[in-house]
Protein backbone atom coordinates (compact mmCIF):
# COMPACT_ATOMS: atom_id res chain seq x y z
CA UNK A 1 0.00 0.00 0.00
CA UNK A 2 1.09 3.07 -0.89
CA UNK A 3 1.95 6.77 0.66
CA UNK A 4 -1.80 8.19 -0.25
CA UNK A 5 -3.22 5.69 2.14
CA UNK A 6 -4.63 6.50 5.48
CA UNK A 7 -3.66 4.29 7.69
CA UNK A 8 -7.12 2.72 9.66
CA UNK A 9 -6.23 3.97 13.00
CA UNK A 10 -5.63 7.81 11.32
CA UNK A 11 -8.68 7.23 9.37
CA UNK A 12 -11.90 9.67 10.16
CA UNK A 13 -14.50 7.25 8.34
CA UNK A 14 -12.90 4.62 11.23
CA UNK A 15 -13.63 1.67 8.68
CA UNK A 16 -14.77 -1.60 11.05
CA UNK A 17 -12.55 -3.64 9.06
CA UNK A 18 -9.72 -3.74 6.81
CA UNK A 19 -9.68 -7.21 5.01
CA UNK A 20 -7.98 -7.33 2.34
CA UNK A 21 -9.27 -7.17 -1.38
CA UNK A 22 -7.01 -8.25 -4.39
CA UNK A 23 -7.51 -7.58 -7.82
CA UNK A 24 -5.06 -7.42 -10.96
CA UNK A 25 -4.29 -3.80 -12.66
CA UNK A 26 -2.57 -4.81 -16.08
CA UNK A 27 -1.88 -8.34 -14.92
CA UNK A 28 -0.08 -6.94 -11.12
CA UNK A 29 -1.91 -8.28 -8.15
CA UNK A 30 -2.57 -5.33 -6.28
CA UNK A 31 -4.10 -5.09 -2.78
CA UNK A 32 -6.77 -3.02 -1.53
CA UNK A 33 -9.28 -2.62 1.34
CA UNK A 34 -12.45 -4.39 0.93
CA UNK A 35 -15.17 -1.34 0.81
CA UNK A 36 -12.76 0.85 -1.35
CA UNK A 37 -13.92 1.63 -4.79
CA UNK A 38 -11.69 1.22 -7.62
CA UNK A 39 -10.22 4.65 -7.69
CA UNK A 40 -9.51 4.13 -3.94
CA UNK A 41 -7.28 1.01 -4.53
CA UNK A 42 -5.12 2.44 -7.79
CA UNK A 43 -4.85 5.86 -5.77
CA UNK A 44 -3.33 3.98 -2.64
CA UNK A 45 -1.26 2.16 -4.39
CA UNK A 46 0.45 5.59 -6.07
CA UNK A 47 -1.27 5.25 -9.60
CA UNK A 48 -2.17 8.33 -10.42
CA UNK A 49 -3.41 7.48 -14.40
CA UNK A 50 -5.12 5.27 -15.87
CA UNK A 51 -6.48 6.70 -19.04
CA UNK A 52 -5.29 8.49 -21.71
CA UNK A 53 -7.27 11.40 -23.77
CA UNK A 54 -8.58 11.21 -27.58
CA UNK A 55 -6.21 14.14 -28.28
CA UNK A 56 -2.98 14.51 -27.41
CA UNK A 57 -2.48 11.34 -24.97
CA UNK A 58 -2.59 13.27 -21.84
CA UNK A 59 -3.23 11.35 -18.30
CA UNK A 60 -5.89 10.75 -16.91
CA UNK A 61 -6.93 9.47 -13.31
CA UNK A 62 -9.30 10.75 -10.56
CA UNK A 63 -10.73 14.36 -10.56
CA UNK A 64 -14.07 14.86 -8.80
CA UNK A 65 -14.02 11.53 -7.33
CA UNK A 66 -18.03 11.72 -7.07
CA UNK A 67 -19.01 10.16 -10.31
CA UNK A 68 -19.74 13.22 -12.21
CA UNK A 69 -17.11 14.21 -14.53
CA UNK A 70 -16.01 10.84 -16.07
CA UNK A 71 -12.67 11.40 -16.17
CA UNK A 72 -11.52 7.87 -13.97
CA UNK A 73 -13.26 5.81 -16.88
CA UNK A 74 -11.53 2.84 -16.44
CA UNK A 75 -11.56 -0.88 -18.33
CA UNK A 76 -12.78 -3.58 -15.92
CA UNK A 77 -13.43 -7.01 -16.42
CA UNK A 78 -13.46 -6.50 -20.20
CA UNK A 79 -15.83 -3.49 -20.07
CA UNK A 80 -15.16 -0.35 -21.11
CA UNK A 81 -16.10 2.99 -19.26
CA UNK A 82 -16.48 2.05 -15.93
CA UNK A 83 -16.16 5.05 -13.41
CA UNK A 84 -13.59 4.14 -11.12
CA UNK A 85 -14.84 6.18 -8.35
CA UNK A 86 -17.88 4.52 -8.39
CA UNK A 87 -17.23 0.50 -8.65
CA UNK A 88 -16.42 -1.09 -5.16
CA UNK A 89 -13.89 -3.25 -5.92
CA UNK A 90 -14.65 -6.87 -6.21
CA UNK A 91 -11.61 -10.00 -5.30
CA UNK A 92 -10.42 -11.07 -8.32
CA UNK A 93 -11.43 -7.51 -10.53
CA UNK A 94 -9.42 -7.27 -13.45
CA UNK A 95 -8.72 -3.94 -14.13
CA UNK A 96 -7.14 -2.62 -17.24
CA UNK A 97 -5.76 0.63 -18.41
CA UNK A 98 -8.05 2.37 -20.44
CA UNK A 99 -6.62 2.88 -23.96
CA UNK A 100 -8.12 4.69 -26.24
CA UNK A 101 -9.29 3.91 -29.33
CA UNK A 102 -8.09 4.64 -32.91
CA UNK A 103 -9.94 7.26 -35.50
CA UNK A 104 -11.33 5.07 -38.40
CA UNK A 105 -9.91 7.76 -41.08
CA UNK A 106 -8.64 4.98 -43.49
CA UNK A 107 -12.17 3.62 -43.49
CA UNK A 108 -13.77 6.73 -45.24
CA UNK A 109 -14.32 6.20 -48.63
CA UNK A 110 -13.57 9.78 -49.57
CA UNK A 111 -10.64 9.19 -47.16
CA UNK A 112 -8.64 12.17 -46.10
CA UNK A 113 -7.37 14.99 -48.36
CA UNK A 114 -3.57 15.28 -46.90
CA UNK B 1 -28.19 42.88 -66.92
CA UNK B 2 -26.23 41.36 -63.85
CA UNK B 3 -26.40 38.05 -62.45
CA UNK B 4 -29.90 36.67 -61.07
CA UNK B 5 -30.07 37.32 -57.41
CA UNK B 6 -31.26 34.37 -55.21
CA UNK B 7 -32.09 34.49 -51.34
CA UNK B 8 -32.04 30.83 -50.12
CA UNK B 9 -34.05 30.77 -45.89
CA UNK B 10 -32.64 27.74 -44.27
CA UNK B 11 -28.98 27.53 -43.39
CA UNK B 12 -29.11 23.54 -43.19
CA UNK B 13 -28.38 21.01 -45.97
CA UNK B 14 -30.81 21.40 -48.27
CA UNK B 15 -30.55 25.26 -48.46
CA UNK B 16 -26.55 24.88 -48.52
CA UNK B 17 -26.67 22.45 -51.33
CA UNK B 18 -28.94 24.58 -53.23
CA UNK B 19 -26.80 27.76 -52.46
CA UNK B 20 -23.92 25.65 -54.13
CA UNK B 21 -25.81 24.93 -57.43
CA UNK B 22 -26.88 28.17 -57.77
CA UNK B 23 -23.94 29.50 -57.34
CA UNK B 24 -22.48 27.08 -59.98
CA UNK B 25 -25.12 28.35 -62.40
CA UNK B 26 -23.88 31.86 -61.50
CA UNK B 27 -26.59 32.96 -59.40
CA UNK B 28 -25.72 35.69 -56.86
CA UNK B 29 -26.84 33.58 -53.95
CA UNK B 30 -27.64 35.28 -50.12
CA UNK B 31 -28.17 32.05 -47.72
CA UNK B 32 -30.15 34.06 -44.23
CA UNK B 33 -30.71 31.73 -41.09
CA UNK B 34 -32.07 32.90 -38.19
CA UNK B 35 -29.91 30.68 -36.13
CA UNK B 36 -26.78 29.20 -36.54
CA UNK B 37 -25.44 27.02 -40.17
CA UNK B 38 -26.18 23.10 -39.60
CA UNK B 39 -28.39 24.37 -36.72
CA UNK B 40 -31.84 22.02 -36.72
CA UNK B 41 -32.69 19.41 -38.39
CA UNK B 42 -29.20 18.90 -40.28
CA UNK B 43 -27.45 18.28 -37.43
CA UNK B 44 -29.77 16.16 -35.28
CA UNK B 45 -29.78 12.63 -37.43
CA UNK B 46 -27.65 9.96 -38.61
CA UNK B 47 -26.42 10.80 -41.69
CA UNK B 48 -28.39 8.54 -43.32
CA UNK B 49 -27.83 8.33 -47.57
CA UNK B 50 -30.72 5.43 -48.11
CA UNK B 51 -32.49 3.81 -50.29
CA UNK B 52 -33.52 0.39 -48.34
CA UNK B 53 -36.03 2.16 -46.48
CA UNK B 54 -38.21 3.45 -49.63
CA UNK B 55 -41.09 1.46 -51.42
CA UNK B 56 -40.94 2.39 -55.33
CA UNK B 57 -42.37 5.49 -56.10
CA UNK B 58 -40.79 9.40 -56.57
CA UNK B 59 -39.11 9.28 -53.61
CA UNK B 60 -37.26 5.99 -54.06
CA UNK B 61 -36.25 7.77 -57.58
CA UNK B 62 -35.25 11.03 -55.61
CA UNK B 63 -32.93 8.75 -53.48
CA UNK B 64 -31.54 6.42 -56.35
CA UNK B 65 -30.50 9.73 -58.10
CA UNK B 66 -29.17 11.48 -55.18
CA UNK B 67 -27.27 9.11 -53.82
CA UNK B 68 -25.44 8.48 -57.70
CA UNK B 69 -24.86 12.40 -57.00
CA UNK B 70 -23.58 11.60 -52.95
CA UNK B 71 -20.58 9.18 -54.35
CA UNK B 72 -19.32 12.17 -56.53
CA UNK B 73 -19.67 14.69 -54.24
CA UNK B 74 -18.17 13.08 -51.56
CA UNK B 75 -14.74 13.55 -53.41
CA UNK B 76 -15.82 16.85 -54.94
CA UNK B 77 -17.40 18.86 -51.95
CA UNK B 78 -13.46 17.74 -49.97
CA UNK B 79 -11.52 19.71 -52.55
CA UNK B 80 -13.70 22.31 -52.99
CA UNK B 81 -14.68 22.88 -49.36
CA UNK B 82 -10.32 23.15 -49.06
CA UNK B 83 -7.73 21.05 -47.31
CA UNK B 84 -7.79 21.87 -44.11
CA UNK B 85 -11.79 21.02 -43.96
CA UNK B 86 -12.42 17.79 -41.57
CA UNK B 87 -13.44 14.58 -43.52
CA UNK B 88 -16.74 14.15 -44.29
CA UNK B 89 -17.15 10.76 -42.95
CA UNK B 90 -18.73 9.15 -46.35
CA UNK B 91 -18.95 5.51 -45.85
CA UNK B 92 -20.67 3.33 -48.01
CA UNK B 93 -20.99 0.91 -45.93
CA UNK B 94 -24.32 -0.58 -46.80
CA UNK B 95 -27.95 -1.30 -45.04
CA UNK B 96 -29.03 -4.80 -43.25
CA UNK B 97 -32.50 -5.00 -42.35
CA UNK B 98 -33.42 -7.93 -39.72
CA UNK B 99 -36.97 -9.42 -39.29
CA UNK B 100 -38.02 -11.09 -36.29
CA UNK B 101 -41.08 -14.19 -36.99
CA UNK B 102 -42.50 -15.14 -39.98
CA UNK B 103 -45.08 -12.61 -40.71
CA UNK B 104 -42.46 -9.65 -40.93
CA UNK B 105 -39.95 -11.71 -42.76
CA UNK B 106 -43.08 -12.18 -45.53
CA UNK B 107 -43.45 -8.20 -45.04
CA UNK B 108 -39.32 -8.02 -45.73
CA UNK B 109 -39.61 -10.20 -48.98
CA UNK B 110 -41.95 -8.74 -50.82
CA UNK B 111 -41.07 -5.25 -49.89
CA UNK B 112 -37.33 -6.32 -51.28
CA UNK B 113 -38.94 -7.85 -54.74
CA UNK B 114 -40.68 -4.51 -55.57
CA UNK B 115 -37.55 -2.16 -54.80
CA UNK B 116 -35.79 -5.11 -56.47
CA UNK B 117 -37.99 -3.95 -59.41
CA UNK B 118 -37.07 -0.72 -59.34
CA UNK B 119 -33.51 -0.66 -59.36
CA UNK B 120 -32.94 -1.07 -55.49
CA UNK B 121 -29.98 -3.56 -54.86
CA UNK B 122 -31.45 -6.23 -52.41
CA UNK B 123 -29.57 -9.45 -51.26
CA UNK B 124 -31.31 -12.22 -48.60
CA UNK B 125 -29.10 -13.26 -46.89
CA UNK B 126 -29.02 -16.36 -44.73
CA UNK B 127 -28.89 -16.29 -40.42
CA UNK B 128 -25.31 -17.44 -41.27
CA UNK B 129 -24.12 -15.50 -43.50
CA UNK B 130 -25.76 -12.30 -41.86
CA UNK B 131 -23.98 -12.84 -38.58
CA UNK B 132 -20.94 -13.85 -40.40
CA UNK B 133 -20.61 -10.27 -41.85
CA UNK B 134 -22.46 -8.81 -38.79
CA UNK B 135 -21.26 -10.78 -35.88
CA UNK B 136 -23.13 -8.88 -33.08
CA UNK B 137 -27.09 -9.00 -34.49
CA UNK B 138 -29.58 -11.12 -32.56
CA UNK B 139 -29.28 -14.99 -33.38
CA UNK B 140 -32.81 -14.65 -33.36
CA UNK B 141 -33.14 -12.84 -36.41
CA UNK B 142 -35.52 -14.93 -38.80
CA UNK B 143 -34.15 -12.83 -42.13
CA UNK B 144 -32.10 -10.36 -42.99
CA UNK B 145 -31.97 -8.22 -46.40
CA UNK B 146 -28.64 -6.82 -47.34
CA UNK B 147 -28.65 -3.32 -49.05
CA UNK B 148 -25.06 -2.59 -50.37
CA UNK B 149 -25.97 0.82 -51.93
CA UNK B 150 -26.89 2.27 -48.10
CA UNK B 151 -24.74 4.87 -47.40
CA UNK B 152 -23.57 7.72 -44.28
CA UNK B 153 -21.91 10.66 -44.36
CA UNK B 154 -21.69 13.06 -41.06
CA UNK B 155 -24.45 15.52 -42.02
CA UNK B 156 -23.38 18.57 -39.89
CA UNK B 157 -19.75 17.98 -41.45
CA UNK B 158 -21.50 17.62 -44.72
CA UNK B 159 -23.89 20.34 -44.31
CA UNK B 160 -20.62 22.79 -43.82
CA UNK B 161 -18.85 21.53 -46.57
CA UNK B 162 -21.81 22.42 -49.04
CA UNK B 163 -21.77 26.17 -47.08
CA UNK B 164 -17.69 26.19 -47.56
CA UNK B 165 -18.09 25.17 -51.55
CA UNK B 166 -20.82 27.94 -51.97
CA UNK B 167 -19.05 30.42 -50.14
CA UNK B 168 -16.07 30.04 -52.08
CA UNK B 169 -17.95 30.49 -55.08
CA UNK B 170 -19.89 34.00 -53.73
CA UNK B 171 -22.40 32.79 -51.66
CA UNK B 172 -22.84 35.51 -48.81
CA UNK B 173 -24.40 33.65 -45.54
CA UNK B 174 -26.29 35.60 -42.96
CA UNK B 175 -26.78 33.68 -39.69
CA UNK B 176 -28.93 35.22 -36.91
CA UNK B 177 -30.91 37.08 -39.17
CA UNK B 178 -34.94 36.45 -38.96
CA UNK B 179 -36.73 36.85 -42.39
CA UNK B 180 -39.71 38.99 -41.25
CA UNK B 181 -41.78 39.21 -44.12
CA UNK B 182 -41.32 39.85 -48.61
CA UNK B 183 -40.72 42.69 -50.23
CA UNK B 184 -43.08 42.42 -53.46
CA UNK B 185 -43.43 44.48 -56.37
CA UNK B 186 -46.94 46.02 -57.66
CA UNK B 187 -47.75 42.87 -59.62
CA UNK B 188 -47.78 40.92 -56.03
CA UNK B 189 -44.13 39.32 -57.31
CA UNK B 190 -41.51 38.48 -54.69
CA UNK B 191 -38.87 40.94 -55.24
CA UNK B 192 -36.85 40.42 -51.92
CA UNK B 193 -37.40 39.76 -48.12
CA UNK B 194 -37.04 42.12 -45.14
CA UNK B 195 -35.29 40.88 -42.48
CA UNK B 196 -34.43 42.10 -38.81
CA UNK B 197 -31.14 43.28 -40.57
CA UNK B 198 -32.54 45.33 -43.26
CA UNK B 199 -34.01 44.58 -46.56
CA UNK B 200 -32.64 42.27 -48.75
CA UNK B 201 -33.39 42.30 -52.58
CA UNK B 202 -33.88 39.38 -54.87
CA UNK B 203 -35.32 37.74 -57.96
CA UNK B 204 -35.85 34.89 -56.13
CA UNK B 205 -36.42 33.82 -52.57
CA UNK B 206 -36.29 30.08 -51.73
CA UNK B 207 -37.45 28.38 -48.85
CA UNK B 208 -35.63 25.50 -47.30
CA UNK B 209 -36.20 25.76 -43.19
CA UNK B 210 -36.85 22.38 -42.63
CA UNK B 211 -39.23 21.69 -40.12
CA UNK B 212 -39.71 25.19 -39.84
CA UNK B 213 -40.63 25.71 -43.78
CA UNK B 214 -44.37 26.15 -43.03
CA UNK B 215 -43.90 29.06 -41.28
CA UNK B 216 -41.14 31.14 -43.44
CA UNK B 217 -43.78 30.23 -46.27
CA UNK B 218 -46.64 31.93 -44.34
CA UNK B 219 -44.26 35.00 -43.36
CA UNK B 220 -43.47 35.00 -47.08
CA UNK B 221 -47.33 35.41 -48.25
CA UNK B 222 -46.90 31.51 -49.15
CA UNK B 223 -48.98 28.47 -48.15
CA UNK B 224 -46.79 25.77 -47.30
CA UNK B 225 -47.93 23.05 -44.74
CA UNK B 226 -44.60 21.01 -43.36
CA UNK B 227 -44.75 19.62 -39.44
CA UNK B 228 -42.27 18.74 -37.07
CA UNK B 229 -41.83 15.29 -36.41
CA UNK B 230 -39.80 14.46 -33.18
CA UNK B 231 -37.08 11.93 -33.11
CA UNK B 232 -34.75 10.95 -30.72
CA UNK B 233 -30.84 9.52 -31.08
CA UNK B 234 -29.12 7.74 -28.34
CA UNK B 235 -25.43 8.38 -28.30
CA UNK B 236 -22.61 5.45 -26.78
CA UNK B 237 -19.32 5.71 -25.54
CA UNK B 238 -16.58 4.81 -28.19
CA UNK B 239 -16.00 1.65 -28.43
CA UNK B 240 -14.10 -1.13 -30.19
CA UNK B 241 -15.56 -0.98 -34.00
CA UNK B 242 -18.11 -3.97 -33.39
CA UNK B 243 -21.23 -2.71 -36.06
CA UNK B 244 -20.21 -3.08 -39.81
CA UNK B 245 -23.26 -1.94 -41.45
CA UNK B 246 -26.35 0.60 -40.63
CA UNK B 247 -28.38 -1.95 -38.90
CA UNK B 248 -32.04 -1.74 -38.65
CA UNK B 249 -35.29 -3.62 -37.54
CA UNK B 250 -37.63 -4.62 -40.30
CA UNK B 251 -40.37 -2.81 -38.39
CA UNK B 252 -38.41 0.54 -39.55
CA UNK B 253 -40.09 0.64 -43.31
CA UNK B 254 -43.36 0.50 -41.54
CA UNK B 255 -42.86 3.25 -39.42
CA UNK B 256 -41.39 5.87 -42.28
CA UNK B 257 -44.19 5.53 -44.02
CA UNK B 258 -47.03 5.47 -40.98
CA UNK B 259 -49.39 8.56 -40.50
CA UNK B 260 -49.72 6.99 -36.64
CA UNK B 261 -49.35 10.22 -34.16
CA UNK B 262 -48.40 8.42 -31.06
CA UNK B 263 -44.55 7.40 -30.13
CA UNK B 264 -43.31 5.06 -32.56
CA UNK B 265 -39.52 3.41 -32.05
CA UNK B 266 -38.23 1.43 -34.99
CA UNK B 267 -34.44 0.60 -33.84
CA UNK B 268 -31.75 1.74 -36.30
CA UNK B 269 -28.24 1.05 -35.05
CA UNK B 270 -25.06 2.22 -36.80
CA UNK B 271 -21.51 2.95 -36.07
CA UNK B 272 -19.90 6.12 -36.59
CA UNK B 273 -16.12 6.87 -37.79
CA UNK B 274 -15.04 8.37 -34.44
CA UNK B 275 -16.14 5.05 -32.38
CA UNK B 276 -19.62 6.00 -31.17
CA UNK B 277 -22.72 4.26 -32.24
CA UNK B 278 -25.70 6.23 -33.08
CA UNK B 279 -29.05 4.31 -31.67
CA UNK B 280 -32.19 5.22 -32.98
CA UNK B 281 -35.16 6.00 -33.29
CA UNK B 282 -38.27 7.36 -32.59
CA UNK B 283 -41.38 8.90 -34.19
CA UNK B 284 -43.39 11.87 -32.32
CA UNK B 285 -45.62 14.48 -33.55
CA UNK B 286 -45.53 16.46 -30.45
CA UNK B 287 -45.16 19.79 -32.17
CA UNK B 288 -41.94 21.49 -31.53
CA UNK B 289 -41.57 20.55 -27.76
CA UNK B 290 -37.91 19.62 -27.62
CA UNK B 291 -38.16 18.06 -23.90
CA UNK B 292 -36.70 14.93 -22.84
CA UNK B 293 -38.80 11.85 -23.09
CA UNK B 294 -37.50 9.12 -20.83
CA UNK B 295 -40.11 6.55 -21.97
CA UNK B 296 -38.86 7.33 -25.84
CA UNK B 297 -35.35 6.64 -24.72
CA UNK B 298 -36.06 3.72 -22.65
CA UNK B 299 -38.32 2.12 -25.21
CA UNK B 300 -35.84 2.80 -28.29
CA UNK B 301 -32.74 1.49 -25.52
CA UNK B 302 -34.92 -1.80 -25.22
CA UNK B 303 -35.47 -2.32 -29.18
CA UNK B 304 -32.05 -1.92 -29.84
CA UNK B 305 -31.37 -4.48 -27.40
CA UNK B 306 -32.94 -6.97 -28.91
CA UNK B 307 -31.62 -6.60 -32.33
CA UNK B 308 -27.93 -6.05 -30.98
CA UNK B 309 -27.79 -7.90 -27.42
CA UNK B 310 -24.04 -6.89 -26.56
CA UNK B 311 -25.39 -2.99 -26.61
CA UNK B 312 -27.08 -3.76 -23.19
CA UNK B 313 -23.43 -3.23 -21.75
CA UNK B 314 -22.77 -0.13 -23.92
CA UNK B 315 -22.67 3.07 -22.16
CA UNK B 316 -25.03 5.97 -23.40
CA UNK B 317 -23.04 8.80 -22.85
CA UNK B 318 -26.01 11.66 -24.35
CA UNK B 319 -29.16 11.26 -26.11
CA UNK B 320 -30.37 14.37 -28.49
CA UNK B 321 -33.93 15.00 -30.49
CA UNK B 322 -34.29 17.04 -33.55
CA UNK B 323 -37.49 17.61 -36.25
CA UNK B 324 -38.34 15.79 -39.04
CA UNK B 325 -39.52 18.09 -41.52
CA UNK B 326 -42.91 16.38 -42.33
CA UNK B 327 -45.32 16.72 -45.58
CA UNK B 328 -48.35 14.89 -45.26
CA UNK B 329 -48.22 12.65 -48.14
CA UNK B 330 -44.26 11.84 -47.42
CA UNK B 331 -43.02 13.54 -50.08
CA UNK B 332 -40.85 16.50 -50.33
CA UNK B 333 -42.21 19.54 -51.62
CA UNK B 334 -39.81 20.70 -54.61
CA UNK B 335 -40.55 23.53 -56.72
CA UNK B 336 -42.59 27.09 -57.26
CA UNK B 337 -45.59 28.36 -54.90
CA UNK B 338 -48.13 28.79 -58.09
CA UNK B 339 -49.74 31.88 -56.42
CA UNK B 340 -46.45 33.70 -55.10
CA UNK B 341 -44.36 34.32 -57.65
CA UNK B 342 -40.72 34.35 -57.14
CA UNK B 343 -41.41 32.12 -54.06
CA UNK B 344 -39.76 28.19 -54.49
CA UNK B 345 -40.19 25.74 -52.25
CA UNK B 346 -37.37 22.94 -50.86
CA UNK B 347 -38.69 21.39 -47.92
CA UNK B 348 -40.75 18.12 -45.94
CA UNK B 349 -37.82 15.49 -46.73
CA UNK B 350 -38.68 14.64 -43.15
CA UNK B 351 -35.77 11.88 -42.24
CA UNK B 352 -34.04 11.70 -45.31
CA UNK B 353 -32.89 14.81 -46.14
CA UNK B 354 -29.12 14.79 -45.76
CA UNK B 355 -29.52 11.90 -48.55
CA UNK B 356 -31.95 13.67 -51.08
CA UNK B 357 -30.07 17.63 -51.00
CA UNK B 358 -28.28 16.65 -53.76
CA UNK B 359 -31.06 15.89 -56.02
CA UNK B 360 -33.33 18.30 -54.79
CA UNK B 361 -30.78 21.07 -55.32
CA UNK B 362 -30.25 20.08 -58.72
CA UNK B 363 -34.14 19.61 -59.63
CA UNK B 364 -34.82 23.10 -57.90
CA UNK B 365 -32.11 24.52 -60.03
CA UNK B 366 -33.30 23.33 -63.20
CA UNK B 367 -37.26 24.54 -62.60
CA UNK B 368 -35.26 27.53 -61.60
CA UNK B 369 -34.28 28.19 -65.21
CA UNK B 370 -36.68 26.27 -66.73
CA UNK B 371 -34.85 23.22 -67.80
CA UNK B 372 -35.83 20.15 -67.46
CA UNK B 373 -34.90 18.01 -64.14
CA UNK B 374 -32.75 14.78 -64.39
CA UNK B 375 -35.90 13.42 -63.05
CA UNK B 376 -39.68 14.00 -62.94
CA UNK B 377 -40.53 17.40 -60.86
CA UNK B 378 -44.02 17.11 -60.96
CA UNK B 379 -44.78 14.67 -57.96
CA UNK B 380 -42.90 17.27 -55.43
CA UNK B 381 -44.55 20.01 -56.83
CA UNK B 382 -45.95 22.12 -54.36
CA UNK B 383 -49.47 21.91 -56.30
CA UNK B 384 -49.79 18.51 -56.40
CA UNK B 385 -53.35 16.81 -55.39
CA UNK B 386 -51.91 15.21 -52.70
CA UNK B 387 -51.44 18.25 -51.35
CA UNK B 388 -55.01 20.24 -52.24
CA UNK B 389 -56.88 21.04 -49.15
CA UNK B 390 -53.84 20.78 -47.05
CA UNK B 391 -52.20 23.98 -47.91
CA UNK B 392 -55.29 25.89 -46.99
CA UNK B 393 -55.04 24.25 -43.78
CA UNK B 394 -53.09 26.04 -41.50
CA UNK B 395 -51.95 23.59 -38.19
Amino acid sequence: MGSRLVPPHGDPVAPETSAVVSITVDGVTVDGLLGQTLAGVLLASDRLAWRTTSFGDRPRGLFCGIGTCFDCLIMVNGQRNVRACQRRAVEGDRVEFHRDLPFLDDQFDDGPLA
Amino acid sequence: MGKRNVIVVGAGIIGAAIARVLQQRDMDVTIVDRGATAGGTSSSGEGNLLVSDKGPGPELELAQHSLRLWRGLAKDLQFEAGVDFPALEFQSKGGMVAAFGSVQSEALVQFADAQRRAGVEARPLSTEDALAIEPELSPSISSVMHYPEDAQVQPAIATEAFLASARAAGTRVLVDTDVLGPLCDSAGRIVGVRTDRGDFAADDVVVAAGPWSGQVAGVLGGTLSILPRKGFLLVTARMPHSIFHKVYDADYVGAVGSDDRELQISTVIESTAAGTVLIGSSRQHVGFDGALDVEAIRQIAVRAVRLMPFLSQATIIRTYSGFRPFARDHLPVIGPDHRVPGLWYAAGHEGAGIGLAPATAEMLASLMVGEQPTISASPFSPGRASLVGLLSRRE
